[in-house]
């Protein structure tokens, strides 16, 4: 395994920035080599553009990955929209040479070429890999008392051949980090459903997106967890966000605070709310957090 | 233009072994709260109607528990992809997308940065501006030129203006 560079993506650098800070702050607590990724671009997002031109998915893509390459390190995902365009292009880059020579071309233009000497990571898969429950729990110096739903998101488990975490209907290694802060995680109705922002939907169809975003919230609230927490900044910013949004169209109000796994792991490593941006999330998590942590 | 199913075929999809059980509409999260009814998108595409111009295909939050549960392994998932980048290169692309991938070309990310998370980040004791292409502006470039290279910028173009 080689160290690390961060791939922020757009939403976690550009819209949630505590979870660039917690991220940081967590690897650093761990005493993991990383470095940022500089001149990092789009992933590009992979429901959308791989669906409108997937030459160009891949060229843009690609280009992330050598920028790593060329610093010897492999590529720390916080997003599963990150990690699904950024593994599969890696992975089809490797794996189909024709592919490979063509997208190399476009590459070759801006002085840059595509090895195959670096890995894709995703955080949750990267720490119960390298770390374990165990390893993360040794870390914890703030046990949380927290009831969490713990929403998966798609991209992390599925396509389940392309990914390999097993179960894709009821898998427990995300669960198994969470509690390793202490923490319960709740069983929820239609925990492993879509939270609705993917594939282009929340940014062209936007009202037919927070229906099923509020969906998850229903359940969310009935199984009485006092806190979400996700690994894919698209998501968070639906769950988070979109909890206003759905009040602004029906009225309904739900006031769930999300956190990514970052996030959770920052507080039960001793970091305060502030310190890794909870109190810039559209849902305050003040009450809770001060009452729990 | 290729008709849908053999479209499908030639990228490697076999819908004709759908069985119409319906476990992929069954499943579809999107399905219960929109018109998009999945087992009919596959029966149209067999059945070579004109799926392109369907607007449910633009409905799919690519959740892909479909695809994981469909009896017969057909890459569900894949082929509305593959429908829409045949839809895309027909010029047939929603509004909001064609923004999005304007944004993309013009500022290298879906979504840029903007001053309230600039505040953001420098209360958090972070960089004004976050390591990625909005930092260094060579690297805005290179994505400029990539998406050149590869078409895309035409292919995003407006109808009217190519
Ligand atoms: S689940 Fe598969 S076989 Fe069943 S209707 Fe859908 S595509 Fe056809
Ligand atoms: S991948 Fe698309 S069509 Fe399939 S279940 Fe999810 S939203 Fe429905």
């Amino acid at each position: 395994m080689k160290n690390l560079s961060i791939f922020l993506g757009c939403i976690v650098p550009n819209r949630y920035p505590g979870i660039e800070k917690a991220t940081k702050l967590v690897l650093d607590k761990l005493g993991i080599d990383w470095s940022d990724l500089n001149g990092a671009s789009c992933c590009p997002a992979p429901g959308v553009f791989r669906s409108f031109d997937k030459a160009s998915w891949l060229a843009l893509a690609t280009r992330n990955i050598a920028l790593s390459e060329a610093m010897d390190r492999d590529v720390l995902t916080v997003c599963n929209g990150c990690y699904g365009s950024l593994s599969d292009a890696n992975h089809e880059m490797k794996n189909d040479p024709k592919l490979a020579k063509a997208t190399n071309k476009h590459l070759a233009g801006i002085d840059m070429e595509f090895k195959g000497t670096s890995d894709v990571r995703h955080i949750v898969e990267f720490f119960y890999e390298e770390l374990g429950v165990e390893g993360v729990r040794d870390k914890v110096t703030q046990p949380l008392d927290l009831k969490v739903a713990v929403h998966y998101g798609c991209h992390l488990i599925k396509p389940s051949k392309e990914r390999g975490f097993g179960s894709v209907e009821k898998p427990t290694f995300f669960d198994e980090l969470v509690e390793a802060t202490g923490a319960t995680s709740v069983d929820y109705a239609d925990k492993m459903a879509c939270c609705g922002a993917g594939g282009g939907v929340r940014s062209a169809l936007l009202d037919k997106s927070l229906d099923m975003a509020e969906h998850k919230f229903k359940k969310i609230t009935e199984a009485g967890a006092d806190v979400i927490v996700n690994a894919c900044p698209f998501c968070h910013l639906q769950l988070d966000y979109g909890q206003i949004e759905v009040k602004e169209k029906n009225g309904n109000e739900y006031a769930i605070p999300v956190l990514h796994y970052m996030q959770l792991l920052a507080l039960a490593m001793g970091y305060s709310p502030e310190d890794i941006g909870l109190d810039m999330n559209f849902i305050k998590a003040g009450n809770i957090l001060e009452a729990k942590v | 233009m290729t008709k849908p199913s053999q479209l499908l075929e030639d990228m490697g999809f076999s819908i004709q072994t759908c069985m119409q059980c319906g476990t992929c509409t069954g499943s579809c999260p999107s399905g219960t709260y929109t018109s998009l009814n999945t087992r009919r998108i596959v029966q149209s595409a067999r059945r070579d109607k004109d799926v392109l111009n369907d607007d449910d295909l633009w409905m799919c939050t690519t959740c892909y528990t479909c695809q994981e549960r469909c009896p017969r392994g057909i890459k569900i998932v894949d082929a509305i992809l593959g429908l829409r980048t045949e839809a895309v290169r027909n010029g047939i692309m929603l509004p909001e997308h064609r923004k999005v991938s304007q944004m993309v070309i013009s500022k290298g990310h879906a979504v840029p940065i903007n001053d309230d998370s600039i505040t953001k980040r420098l209360q958090l004791g972070l960089d004004e501006l976050p390591a990625n292409v909005h930092k260094f502006p060579e690297a805005l470039e290179q994505v400029k030129k990539l998406l050149e290279s590869t078409g895309f910028v035409e292919l995003i173009a407006e109808e009217d203006s190519k």
